[in-house]
Parts: structure tokens; C-alpha cells; sequence
């Protein structure tokens, strides 16, 4: 299936992914109206250091642990993609404690989590961090 | 095509049936559970009781997960003998079923020691089961004092469910610390604190003399008033069925990394078993869900007839208390990297170039990465170790780890 992949060596570290992220998923029709004076909390982050950057978010694994550790059922595959029910999660974070790549964080409210569904639940339909990336450096695609 | 029995209806049950259908779509399975309910999350009745879920939500699979996976189920069914030898479980009601594989799932029960005038007490209870949860509900009152027994995972997730819902809620712990499995002295005071700020009384290194209908008298002299009671002093593994075939126990089940009893055809997973624990290298029961899933889901391949291995158990936790988090994992052995800032508190302990284990208080972001270090066994200097112990981050390892992680399916 498609996935997310970054390559660390095009990342200029300009974080427009976050941004770009956090837009889709604000269910706002503008981007100013997303993110003016908002502290965003993308479910993509760049990390940054010694002239490298790159961006990390959920890679869909084939053995999911943080599926397999949800104790509540609001992680579950569909099709490949790691799905996440934010109306059965109540925010005990041990899918944050099982994720080897820390690609789960708590969502804005700090009541459940949230994570990289591929833009399948939103009005984006095709991933935003990826069609944003000015430099290609996150692409969606088979491997 | 063989017959595939299941003792137990949680997380561990639910696993092998997820592990058997991954590698057997036909086989028949069969699920006996004493608890009457679909599968629900039994970690959530503290969450059912703050109201932060519901019975439909807390459900561990949907509605339609035993029809989706061709598992038949006797619910309310308790099994009281298994004969190995004829390879048949015997029910309470005298029905005989017999299975060609076996799954002992049958989880822990609450433990509740001799107390001097317990007997006395009307409104007792334990916290382990829908039931129980139900049973607390009904009796708790704004006007309630509830006097619970035992600061760990099980009586402070309580404490928490009907704090806002009761007048007063004293703890008593014989440890001189909360959360004594989970959490090192440092870290108890800390989460103490937070705790107390929401009414709730301790008495730590201390324990009840004497129990009277309404008032407990500790071993320190204190006195506490109460009108509900709630023991929660420690778990013990179900585990009478395969001791009185003969199967070997330790504290709980003992099994090999294949799922499987001494007993043959027959294994067993979850809060009635041992796990092999690889930060202290030996056997210790892990009474944790998302142990008792991947231990099932073993269980399951295997009994399905395919091979699946259970072998890099460690002890971890991820619990909040009125919103403030911790997250857990490991042995708290060996050099200890402390960091303390605020509302946030980070102990890592390393050793013989290992993450041994990690404590986060506070700001938990990411902490799957340090759970991870310790699960592999990662090599402290194959990767940047001072980087990484001030933020868990993928930045610390090389880059063809970081290739293989985020450039490559898996």
C-alpha cells in the first residue's frame, strides 16, 4: 500500500509539512483562519539537528504495536492504515508508550491522542504534508 | 480444521483469536467466559465510573467481532476442570466440550487478605470487573467516605473514577510509597502531590488493626471514618485449572515462548501466566493488557499452525491521574539520568550499555522511542545516547536506522 516516506536529504527543515498538517485537519477553509495565532499540534514533526532534518509521522507499520496495545479498541487497521476512533480513546497514552518511532501525541485538548491518518479523513483526500513539501522530500508511495 | 477453545474473554482471548484467524480462517473457535459481556476493556471501568466512556464504547471489539471471525461463545459459563487426556473442559452446568487446542486466558482475581473485622463491613468491595465497577456506582454518594486500601495501578485508577463523585476518599498503602510497581520514591511524591490536590488523603507504611463497621483503625494509631471500603491490595492469577491437571505454575502459568503450558495442546496467555521479563532476566508475572494481547496473539498463530515467538516482554505502564500523565517501562537499575523541571519528571536507568528502564512524569511525548531501546536491547553507543536522554528522538540514531525506519515499508 501507499505510504509516507521521507528522504532526510532533500528536508530543508522548513516545517511547511507541520503546517500544512495541521491545516487539513483543522477542518478550516483557509489557511489563515487554521493557523493565525494558533500554536499548531501537526501530527507530523520535523526533527532538526547538525544540518539534518527530517519529518516524522505514523508509518503505518504491518505490526502495529500501538494497535495491539490500545486498550480500548480506537486503534485498528482498515485497509493498511493505522485508523484511529477518537470516540473511544480516553486518553491513557499507552499507544504513546508503545509507538517505537513516537509518532503519537496527545491531541490539543489533551483528553485522547491523535496521529497521521494519510489525509483519509479529512477533506484533503491525498496526504497535505506531502503535496506541500516544496523540496519532495515526503512523497506517498508504494515501496 | 481442528477445535480451538478459549478460557476467557479479554485482551489475551481476544489476541488468539486475532492471531489464530491470521494463519487459519476456518478452524473452528469457541470462547467459554464466566463474565456475561461482549469483550470489554477492563482497564476502562475506572473510566466508566468518571464518566469518560460508556459500556458500549468501552467495548474491546466491535459488536460484530465474534461474527466476523466465526467464533461461537458460551458466555456466563464457568469452566471448572479441563481433562487433558481426553482433551475436554468441564462447565459448572455438567456440559463436557471438548477441544482438539486449549487457551487458558483466564486473567487474575482480586486478592483480598485476612483484615481483622473486615466481616463487619456491609459496603465492600473490590475493582477488577464490570461488575465490581457497577457495584461501586450504585453504592457511592456525594456524601460517600470511602476508604481505599492499596496505592497501586487498581486502587488509585479507582480513586480517580469517584473522586468527583464522593465526599471524602482516604488511601491506605503498606508501601511506603504510591504506585510502588510502577514508580521510584522521587517519582511517588511527585504524583502524590498532584493527587492530594484533588482531596484525596494518604496514609503510606501503614495498614489496617482493626476494622469496624464505619471506621478503620491503622496499625499507626490514625483512625479513618468510612462507609465504603474498597480493597485493592493486589491481584492473584487464575491459575487452578492447569495445577490441577498437573501443569507447571510458578506464581502464575508457566509457558514457553511458544504460549505453551507443560501440559500438551494446552496454553495459556495474559494475567495467568509468567512472561520472561529480558530487563531483570527472569520469569515474573506482567499483568498488563498490552502484554496479554501480544502473548494471545502468539498463542493464537500457533494454535492456528503457524509460528509466532513470545520473547521481549518487558513491565510498562501508561497511566494518568486527573489528567497529569506517567509512562513507565523497565527495571529501574544501574546509572540513573535524572531530569526535573516543573510539572515534569524524567529518570532513565542504564546499564552494561542498555536502557534498563524509564520513568516520564509530565511531558511523555514520544516515550515509545526510549520503550523501544529497551525492547531491542539497542546498544547505548551505537547510537547518540547523549542526544537521546534529554529527548527521545529519531535524530540520535544512524542514519541507516533511520533509512530502514522511515524511507523503507515495514
Amino acid at each position: 500500500m501507499k505510504r509516507i516516506y521521507v528522504n532526510e536529504k532533500w528536508c530543508l527543515g522548513c516545517h511547511l509539512c507541520e503546517y500544512y498538517c495541521a491545516y487539513a485537519n483543522s477542518g478550516k477553509d483557509s489557511m489563515v483562519n487554521a493557523l493565525k495565532g494558533v500554536a499548531i499540534n501537526p501530527k507530523i514533526q520535523v526533527e532538526e539537528g547538525n544540518g539534518i532534518n527530517f519529518a516524522v509521522s505514523c508509518r503505518h507499520c504491518e505490526n502495529p504495536l500501538c494497535v495491539k496495545s490500545c486498550i480500548t479498541g480506537a486503534l485498528t487497521i482498515e485497509d493498511g492504515v493505522i485508523s484511529f476512533n477518537h470516540d473511544k480513546c480516553v486518553g491513557c497514552y499507552t499507544c504513546i508508550l508503545s509507538c517505537p518511532y513516537g509518532c503519537i501525541m496527545p491531541d490539543s485538548e489533551g483528553h485522547a491522542v491523535q496521529k497521521c491518518e494519510l489525509c483519509t479523513k479529512n477533506a484533503c483526500g491525498e496526504p497535505a504534508c506531502v503535496s506541500g513539501c516544496p523540496n519532495n522530500a515526503i512523497v506517498f508511495e508504494e515501496r | 480444521m481442528s477445535k480451538i477453545v478459549i478460557i476467557g474473554n479479554s485482551a489475551a482471548a481476544i489476541g488468539c483469536v486475532e492471531g489464530v484467524r491470521s494463519v487459519d480462517k476456518f478452524s473452528e473457535i469457541l470462547i467459554i467466559s464466566s463474565e456475561k459481556y461482549h469483550t470489554y476493556s477492563r482497564p476502562l471501568i475506572s473510566y466508566l465510573l468518571y464518566g469518560k466512556t460508556d459500556e458500549q464504547r468501552m467495548k474491546y471489539r466491535p459488536d460484530s467481532f465474534y461474527a466476523d471471525n466465526l467464533v461461537d461463545v458460551m458466555l456466563g459459563k464457568t469452566v471448572t476442570a479441563i481433562d487433558p487426556k481426553k482433551h475436554n473442559v468441564k462447565l459448572e452446568s455438567g456440559e463436557v466440550i471438548g477441544y482438539d487446542k486449549l487457551l487458558i486466558a483466564t486473567g487474575s482475581s482480586p486478592f483480598v487478605p485476612p483484615m481483622k473485622g473486615l466481616d463487619t463491613v456491609e459496603n465492600k468491595f473490590t475493582f477488577m470487573t464490570l461488575d465490581d465497577a457497577h457495584a461501586l456506582g450504585e453504592a457511592i454518594k456525594p456524601d460517600s467516605k470511602v476508604l481505599v486500601i492499596g496505592a497501586g495501578l487498581i486502587g488509585l485508577k479507582c480513586v480517580e473514577g469517584i473522586a468527583d463523585k464522593v465526599g471524602q476518599i482516604t488511601v491506605v498503602d503498606m508501601a511506603d510509597r504510591i504506585l510502588p510497581s510502577v514508580l521510584d520514591a522521587e517519582g511517588a511524591q511527585i504524583v502524590q502531590e498532584s493527587i492530594e490536590k484533588h482531596g484525596v488523603s494518604f496514609y503510606l507504611n501503614d495498614s489496617t488493626d482493626e476494622i469496624f463497621p464505619d471506621k478503620a483503625i491503622l496499625k499507626s494509631g490514625a483512625e479513618v471514618e468510612f462507609d465504603i471500603l474498597v480493597v485493592a491490595v493486589g491481584v492473584r492469577p487464575n491459575i487452578s485449572l492447569l495445577k490441577d491437571v498437573g501443569g507447571e505454575c510458578g506464581r502464575a502459568i508457566k509457558t514457553n515462548n511458544k504460549c505453551e503450558t507443560s501440559v500438551k495442546d494446552i496454553y495459556a496467555a495474559g494475567d495467568c501466566t509468567e512472561s520472561y521479563d529480558i530487563t531483570i532476566g527472569a520469569e515474573r508475572v506482567l499483568a498488563l493488557l498490552p502484554n496479554a494481547y501480544l502473548q494471545g496473539e502468539a498463542a493464537g498463530v500457533n494454535m492456528g499452525g503457524g509460528e509466532k515467538t513470545y520473547d521481549n516482554a518487558i513491565p510498562m505502564n501508561a497511566m494518568g491521574m486527573f489528567g497529569y500523565h506517567m509512562i513507565t517501562a523497565g527495571s529501574y537499575d544501574g546509572n540513573v539520568y535524572t531530569e526535573r523541571e516543573g510539572e515534569n519528571y524524567k529518570k532513565l536507568f542504564y546499564k552494561n550499555n542498555r536502557l534498563m528502564g524509564y520513568i516520564m512524569i509530565g511531558d511523555i511525548k514520544r516515550a515509545g522511542i526510549y520503550t523501544a531501546l529497551i525492547k531491542n536491547q539497542t546498544p547505548l553507543d551505537s547510537i547518540d545516547f547523549e542526544l537521546i536522554k534529554r529527548k527521545p528522538q529519531l535524530m540520535a540514531f544512524s542514519a541507516e536506522k533511520r533509512y530502514a525506519d522511515l524511507a523503507q515499508s515495514h
